[in-house]
């Protein structure tokens, strides 16, 4: 990629040269400053202003950075070493978690090693890891053995997650685990007929699905059929979005999540508080930061330099957008509410650090290119 | 069939690429597609989805009821609510707030106080609650600020009902006032029965009757715009509006007790004796009672308090006074019921009275009557026959036949904190003096002075018994309770005692001896009883002592200052047949009975001639 090669050396000023050493991508890192910024502002007002809220995510946010950093600095080839027992560990703590979790909001997801922790997190990096791991070493596109281990791969630990259950991470780490396969160059027809065979696959899926998940689906569908109870989070969503309208009714001025009529406004639907405060105008540029972000994730994946770091960028890249997009669409009412929080924007710890793990991983990737060999 | 595998490393980038690049369009696609769902929310549907929220912002409103109005026997309106209007700010809706109360403040005078008020009010209320900025606006001010409204949004006019006494100063010892609830309200009161209500009774029979007057507190859910408008009622528990009282009171025969008392500071009672019902209930002098229910000036209030005669207090209720000679009547009853003194019996007054053991104190009397029996000591109010009677009843049985006629003790008028007069005998001495009690005192109560006190009201409540013979009767302001639709909702029924006397023609004879003061040769009243025309009158005057005379000293009315003359008493009740009405009356500083018996008069004129004027 020699263009980039210019780039890289005939605008180096002494600050990206620092930069670079510390194996941080200034465009990448423009993009998640601007875009956590922006969130700690919706955050105050969300959170009802409180300094305290503010100091712990602020808290958060040094260490999901601090973690990003630290990760930046392992290289691709000792990240390739180190995944299939990073695989192993993540499914064993899952099977404890099946076996010993703790329970929490009426799901088995949390398991106490010290600090209470969620491994089913570790897994949205393992598994797109896992799954570079495995088909970089295959020939590409990859054939029928190599996507039946795939799927395996994918599946074991997104079945584990949704047995949970827990809908919104199984979704995440599915995604990821289909992303690489996706990158890896599988055939369209292929794609297409699994994807058919999955629609075929629904209704075992709507038997295997807890109550308050088929509820959330079926109050998707009519919201208003329970306007106080289930749908109240998606009405109330809606709303703070549609009378937010161009321009917003400015920051700390939604009525709807000033007055508290929306729940769950400073994790799970902080978007719709952004949307009423800033409107339509507002949105436009928040989804364009994500958009960038994504973009800049995916010029790293091309410009990968081993097949191992490409499925592995292109699979972490996507793998957000889909966090985005599943966030958004469950807001605004067009996707169920499967418990999936807005992307380093909704008042959280543990998401945010494997985030910002990914965006490290993306990092590295992208400065340790010319050290290696092709 | 073997799938041919790509292996070489620029076809794998090549296929990758095109794979990021597909990915990417789809990001953008799926994003475009979120934005449309955004578009479509915030711009197509935005109008339904602002209402939705401001729907939202439903809220749940107290309706106050209407106060209970107040009307004398004829329908004459003593109280009633007149919307007034008052200035309210929106702070959500108003872009700057100094600006607009500069603004406004040149519209309607808005003082430094309305200013610091209206930014306390703001701290403590919502963005979009309506907060109050001036009260009480003139029609000019409403004018003039409607003209200007389009200038300043989230400015308002509110129309509210605020409670009017049209009779102003006349009936305000009746019918007392309302003014805003205090903190000490607060705890006698159901609070959320007074959602909504800003005002509750604080005198007279606004407090008396509170509870019927307020009525029910009703509710409903309102639906406001982004402007804080109320757009449309949801639903609605309607207020139920406080009980109407129709008052015994007459406001002609009150307003012509009221000018008949002319400067003079006292009280009148009119009352109907065989129903209990107050004709007139006056106290003079009065205030006026709208200036309460806004909340009074503390410089107002406190020239009310300290003023001359003391206008906030109420002498029919709570003044009490020695009744002089009207108490004679009474005790005259006591005297031949008991048999301590024959009605025909003669006594000698020369004068003055001594007591057989103790020759040198004398105990005078105001003129030498020569010899006289019960109808000439009535008629001319001899002190020295009662000091006589009193003399052989002695104080234990004066205290339990006065008290049988209701003195020393409480009326039960439908009206708070009623004063009991005293009844004075040996055992109360004893108990709040610590002294025995001497002969002397029984003398001095014998002519209604000393220790005795009596309010007006209890007067007249006595005087009721008198001309009832016997049939003693609770009075009442209070005629009947009306719901709005005019349909009697409660009777006030006084309560009835009898005073049974050993013969019943001993009424008559105090009877024709009260006729006497008015008809009599030398009656104290004649002077009114010449004038007397289709009925016939029976009263007594009295006399009461402001301060003492020493022993020889001559009472000289032109040397004493005013307020130290006597206190001018009258009873009376007519016709003497069949007695309809009766008038107590106490005239602070008037010097004697006689010059108050024409306002007996002039009331029971109206009172009984009426029929035959028109």
């Amino acid at each position: 990629m020699p263009s980039n090669y210019q780039f890289d050396t005939a605008y180096q000023s002494r600050f990206s040269r620092v930069l670079q050493i510390i194996r941080i991508d200034p465009v990448l890192l423009f993009g998640l400053l601007m875009l956590t910024l922006a969130g700690l502002g919706v955050l105050y007002s969300a959170g009802d202003q409180s300094a305290e809220l503010m100091q712990k995510q602020v808290v958060r946010l040094s260490i999901a950075f601090l973690v990003m950093l630290v990760v930046a600095q392992i290289s691709p080839h000792q990240l390739y070493l180190w995944t299939p027992w990073v695989f192993l560990v993540g499914v064993i703590l899952l099977l404890m978690v099946y076996f010993a979790g703790d329970v929490g909001k009426g799901a088995q997801r949390w398991l106490k090693i010290g600090v209470r922790f969620q491994p089913s997190e570790i897994m949205k990096l393992a598994t797109p890891l896992m799954l570079a791991w495995y088909l970089s070493e295959r020939p590409l596109p990859p054939g029928f053995r190599s996507l039946m281990i795939s799927s395996g791969l994918v599946l074991v630990p997104t079945i584990m997650i949704a047995m949970q259950p827990d809908l919104g991470t199984a979704l995440l780490v599915g995604a990821a685990g289909f992303f690489v396969v996706f990158f890896s160059g599988i055939r369209w027809r292929v794609l297409i007929g699994s994807g058919l065979a999955m629609l075929a696959f629904i209704p075992v899926l709507w038997r295997m699905m807890h109550d308050y998940q088929r509820q959330r689906v079926l109050t998707l569908l009519d919201p208003e059929s329970d306007p106080l109870g289930a749908g109240y989070h998606i009405i109330q969503s809606k709303i703070a979005i549609g009378s937010g309208g161009l321009y917003g009714k400015g920051w700390l001025n939604g009525t709807q999540s000033q007055l508290d009529f929306l729940p769950e406004r400073s994790t799970d639907f902080i978007f719709a508080v952004f949307a009423e405060e800033f409107g339509m105008m507002g949105a436009v540029v928040l989804l364009s930061l994500y958009a960038f972000i994504v973009w800049r994730g995916l010029y790293i994946a091309d410009h990968a330099q081993d097949n191992f770091s490409r499925l592995l960028a292109g699979s972490l890249s996507m793998t957000f957008f889909v966090y985005l997009f599943v966030n958004v669409g469950m807001v605004s009412g067009i996707l169920p509410v499967v418990g999936v929080p807005l992307p380093l924007v909704s008042y959280g710890g543990t998401s945010l650090v494997t985030l910002m793990a990914g965006f490290g991983m993306l990092m590295s990737i992208n400065s340790h290119r010319r050290f290696l060999s092709r | 069939m073997r799938r041919s595998f790509v292996t070489d490393h620029s076809q794998i980038s090549r296929l990758f690429k095109a794979r990021a690049i597909f990915a990417g369009l789809l990001s953008f696609v799926l994003i475009a597609a979120l934005l449309t769902r955004l578009g479509w929310l915030q711009i197509v549907e935005y109008a339904h989805f602002a209402g939705l929220s401001t729907e939202n912002r439903v809220r749940l409103m107290a309706l106050p009821p209407n106060r209970g109005l107040i009307y004398d026997r004829n329908g004459v309106i003593l109280a009633e609510n007149r919307p007034t209007y008052h200035l309210e700010l929106i702070p959500e809706q108003v872009e700057d707030i100094e600006a607009t109360l500069l603004g406004l403040g040149e519209i309607v005078t808005i003082s430094e106080r309305n200013i610091e008020q209206f930014h306390h009010s703001m701290r403590t209320h919502r963005a979009f609650e309506s907060i109050s900025l001036r009260t009480r606006l003139s029609e000019e001010e409403v004018a003039r600020l409607a003209v200007n409204r389009h200038r300043y949004p989230g400015m308002d006019i509110v129309a509210r009902l605020s409670r009017h006494y049209p009779q102003g100063a006349t009936t305000v010892h009746a019918v007392g006032y309302v003014g805003r609830i205090s903190e000490k309200d607060l705890n006698t009161i159901d609070v959320s029965n007074y959602r909504g209500s800003s005002h509750i009774g604080k005198t007279g029979l606004e407090k008396y009757y509170e509870e019927e007057l307020h009525g029910i507190v009703g509710q409903q859910n309102v639906e406001v715009n982004a402007e804080g408008r109320i757009l449309r009622v949801i639903d609605k528990i309607p207020p139920l509006p406080g009980n109407n009282l129709v008052l015994n009171l007459d406001m002609e025969l009150q307003r012509t007790a009221e000018q008949a008392l002319g400067d003079f500071a006292g009280a009148v009672i009119v009352m109907q004796p065989k129903t209990g019902a107050i004709l007139a209930f006056v106290s003079e002098p009065a205030y006026d009672p709208n200036l309460f229910v806004h909340g009074i000036s503390v410089k107002e209030y406190s020239a009310l308090r300290e003023g001359d005669y003391k206008p906030l207090f109420n002498r029919a209720l709570f003044g009490q006074y020695p009744p002089g000679s009207t108490l004679k009547p009474f005790l005259g009853l006591a005297g031949i019921d008991s048999k301590v003194i024959g009605h025909r019996e003669g006594i000698r007054c020369i004068g003055y009275y001594t007591l057989p053991n103790d020759e040198e104190h004398r105990y005078r009397d105001w003129k030498r009557h020569g010899l006289v029996e019960l109808g000439d000591a009535i008629e001319q109010s001899c002190d020295v026959y009662f000091y006589e009677l009193a003399h052989r009843l002695g104080i234990n049985r004066m205290h339990d036949y006065l008290s049988e006629f209701g003195f020393g003790d409480k009326t039960g008028i439908d009206l708070l904190g009623e004063r009991s007069g005293l009844l004075p005998s040996r055992e109360w001495k004893r108990r709040v003096h610590n002294k025995i009690w001497y002969p002397g005192e029984t003398l001095i109560a014998g002519i209604g002075q000393g220790y005795m006190l009596t309010t007006p009201l209890q007067l007249a409540v006595a005087t009721s018994a008198l001309a009832n013979k016997g049939k003693k009767i609770q009075p009442r302001l209070l005629k009947e309770m009306r719901d709005t639709n005019g349909e009697i909702t409660a009777m006030a029924v006084p309560s009835i005692s009898w005073i049974k006397l050993k013969r019943e023609e001993r009424w008559d004879y105090m009877h024709k001896a009260m006729q006497r003061v008015l008809r009599g040769k030398w009656g104290t009243a004649r002077a009114t009883g010449w004038k007397l025309k289709g009925y016939e009158m029976a009263g007594k005057t009295g006399t009461a002592q402001v301060f003492g005379i020493a022993q020889g000293e001559e009472y000289d009315a032109e040397t004493v200052a005013k307020k130290l003359r006597d206190h001018a008493l009258f009873i009376a009740f007519a016709p003497l047949e069949d007695p309809e009405i009766v008038v107590a009356i106490i005239e602070e500083n008037g010097e004697h009975g006689s010059a108050v018996a024409p306002i007996a008069k002039k009331i029971m004129d109206q009172y009984l001639l009426k029929d035959d004027a028109e």
